[in-house]
């Protein structure tokens, strides 16, 4: 047990432990910005500033009755929920969120902040997420119901479709990579190269993030984590007005908490890997090499802010202009994206 | 050690898909010996194969699998007979199948365990993305090409096969 | 540390023998379809065992087009089954005996 294995296994603790609390961190954001956005206070009596709302809400779920409906199926019916917070507490396992850190001198070699430093990280990412469709449609299925197979069908035949723009964006993002363009050009896909090549400024003022030179990509990767993600405006599978709730309808108590909570944890694994991939991760100015998790987690926070304000901004899609936006206008554009990619790679070296 | 785990894993899983008789349990089953199968690309060094296998196979192809047999709401296997005995225990064609699969897997074990030598594991580093992807694009460029013509006309196909018969 | 070559090629020969029993034995359409695809991983365990045993990509690069080929006969082959279940009601292959003298 040399300290560093003490100190790896402890990273991975800490990480599962800090994304269970921004789930609970997103309840409260997603509340209170809902409500100022919406010109009302939302929860502000629960701690300072409503802060233990969460815990509120959690303690809420676990003294409700646990139902099953009696002709659903009881394995399926268990099942899904932890396919699908399991696979989005994976995703997280291969995001490096931090340079290398010897945490102030105790450790003999630098401790690099990821649980696990994997050289085809992005793909492990694209598949994780490609299994979390099954605690969707699984959800939907066992629980015998209309409103829940329609919303379960409908939600995971969405997530299928999202996930090819989502690839092409990410294809897009390691050629760059792989460029002159990258202070470090990478040879693997490792995600801790891909944030190491953004490291530095051109010119001094503006940062070498990925962002500046994929723009397109990141849009079409933000709007595909959205659809992924089941996130409005693309939330039609799980509206309220619309199919009662969709795949959870039949879920109560714990079951239906996870659903939530691997919905937040998807929220902030795609955010990450989105700060990871174009905005340059946990580089930044003033502060050393050590402390760039601080930066990382500014960073993911603005992309979560963007995701709640889209929620409640934009007005929803119904079923099919999602999928008709999905393959007719985002895959297209995502395929030239990576196209013109590839030439101007080719062109400039 | 790990080779004995996922392949238990593998075999028991196969096993059970082709003895369960309710077709969701079966394709569960069956992305399950995926993942085993992922995990003994991964032993033989071949991450990238052990991803592209989650992606595509237990990702892509069992969501369709899924799909079909919910919407089909597949029944199980139908008549009295069928539902007193168990698939592989039926007599006539069912027997007969079962005898040359035992055949086969003992024929392929003789074949496999007294052939000449057929190599050894050499102590190799991992094989890249990167070296891989060259090699797609460069020597097998024109299987490549082939495979993104078959994929269309499969996918042209099924749009065509699985179409409602419009009404005239 | 690893298992010899021989143990992958065996599990190999009995995942194809499972598969293949699959398809004698199983009297529905989609449990056949899936057997096919068992049969199908099967060959791609032994290619990619026999690519490491010598060293090359090449193992890894048949895999990658036999994944493709199963991708695309699992679609067309369910869309056939989707057909056939509109015209007949049934899964079982016993029952579409047209083609039958």
């Amino acid at each position: 047990m040399t300290p560093l294995l003490i100190a790896q296994i402890a990273l991975t603790l800490l990480v599962f432990v800090a994304l269970l609390h921004s789930a609970a961190a997103m309840v409260w954001v997603e509340r209170r910005l809902a409500a100022l956005l919406q010109q009302r206070r939302g929860p502000t009596r629960v701690g300072w500033q409503g802060l233990l709302q969460p815990f509120a809400d959690v303690i809420k779920l676990m003294f409700k009755e646990e139902l099953r409906p009696k002709a659903a199926d009881a394995f399926l019916f268990a099942l899904a929920p932890i396919i699908s917070a399991t696979c989005a507490f994976a995703a997280f396992a291969v995001v490096p969120f931090g340079g290398t850190t010897t945490l102030l001198g105790l450790l003999p070699e630098g401790l690099r902040l990821q649980v696990a430093d994997v050289n085809v990280a992005i793909l492990v990412i694209f598949a994780i997420s490609s299994m979390s469709v099954y605690g969707i449609v699984l959800a939907g299925w066992s629980s015998n119901s209309k409103y829940s197979l329609l919303g379960g069908l409908r939600s995971s035949a969405q997530m299928i479709s999202y996930e090819l723009s989502y690839g092409m964006a990410l294809a897009s993002v390691l050629l760059v990579a792989t460029s002159a363009a990258s202070a470090v050009p990478v040879d693997s896909m490792s995600l801790t190269g891909i944030v190491d090549g953004q490291a530095g400024t051109w010119a001094y003022v503006v940062p070498r993030w990925f962002v500046f030179i994929q723009p397109i990509g990141f849009l079409i990767f933000m709007t595909a984590g959205i659809a992924e993600t089941n996130r409005a405006p693309f939330d039609f599978p799980e509206a309220e007005q619309e199919l009662v709730a969709g795949y959870h309808t039949e879920y109560s108590s714990m079951s239906f908490a996870m659903f939530f909570l691997a919905e937040y944890v998807n929220m902030v694994t795609v955010s990450a890997v989105a700060t990871d991939l174009f905005l340059g991760g946990w580089h930044g100015p003033f502060l050393p090499a050590s402390l760039g998790w601080i930066w990382f987690l500014l960073k993911v926070a603005a992309l979560l802010f963007f995701y709640v304000w889209m929620r409640w901004t934009l007005p929803r899609y119904r079923y099919d202009q999602l999928m008709r936006f999905g393959w007719k206008i985002l895959l297209p554009v995502s395929v030239i994206n990576l196209l013109v990619t590839a030439a101007g790679v080719l062109y400039f070296g | 050690m790990m080779f004995y785990l996922f392949a238990a894993v593998a075999v028991v899983a196969s096993l059970l898909v082709i003895a369960q008789r309710n077709p969701i349990y079966s394709v569960l089953l069956l992305i399950a010996s995926f993942g085993a199968l992922s995990g003994l690309y991964v032993l033989l060094e071949a991450p990238f194969v052990a991803v592209i296998q989650i992606i595509v196979y237990a990702g892509a192809i069992m969501v369709l699998f899924l799909f079909v047999v919910m919407l089909l709401n597949a029944p199980h296997e139908e008549t009295d007979f069928d539902e007193r005995t168990h698939p592989l225990l039926r007599p006539g064609a069912m027997r007969l199948g079962g005898l040359l699969a035992v055949a086969l897997v003992m024929e392929l074990v003789w074949a496999l365990a007294n052939a000449a030598d057929p190599g050894r594991f050499g102590v190799e580093r991992v094989i890249s993305v990167a070296a891989i992807g060259k090699m797609l694009f460069t020597e097998y460029a024109f299987a490549f090409e082939v495979t993104s013509v078959l994929i269309l006309v499969a996918m042209v196909g099924a749009v065509v096969l699985a179409r409602k018969e419009e009404m005239r | 540390m690893n298992a010899p070559l021989e143990y992958y090629l065996v599990l190999s020969a009995v995942l194809f023998c499972i598969g293949a029993a699959g398809v004698f034995v199983r009297r529905n359409l989609i449990t056949i379809l899936l057997s096919i695809e068992i049969m199908l991983n099967a060959v791609n365990l032994t290619f990619v065992a026999f690519g490491r045993a010598h060293g090359s990509a090449d193992g890894q690069i048949i895999v990658f087009f036999v994944m493709t080929v199963a991708a695309a006969e699992a679609a067309v082959g369910l869309a056939i089954v989707i057909s056939l279940f509109r015209f007949r009601e049934s899964l079982n292959p016993d029952s579409f005996t047209e083609l039958k003298w």
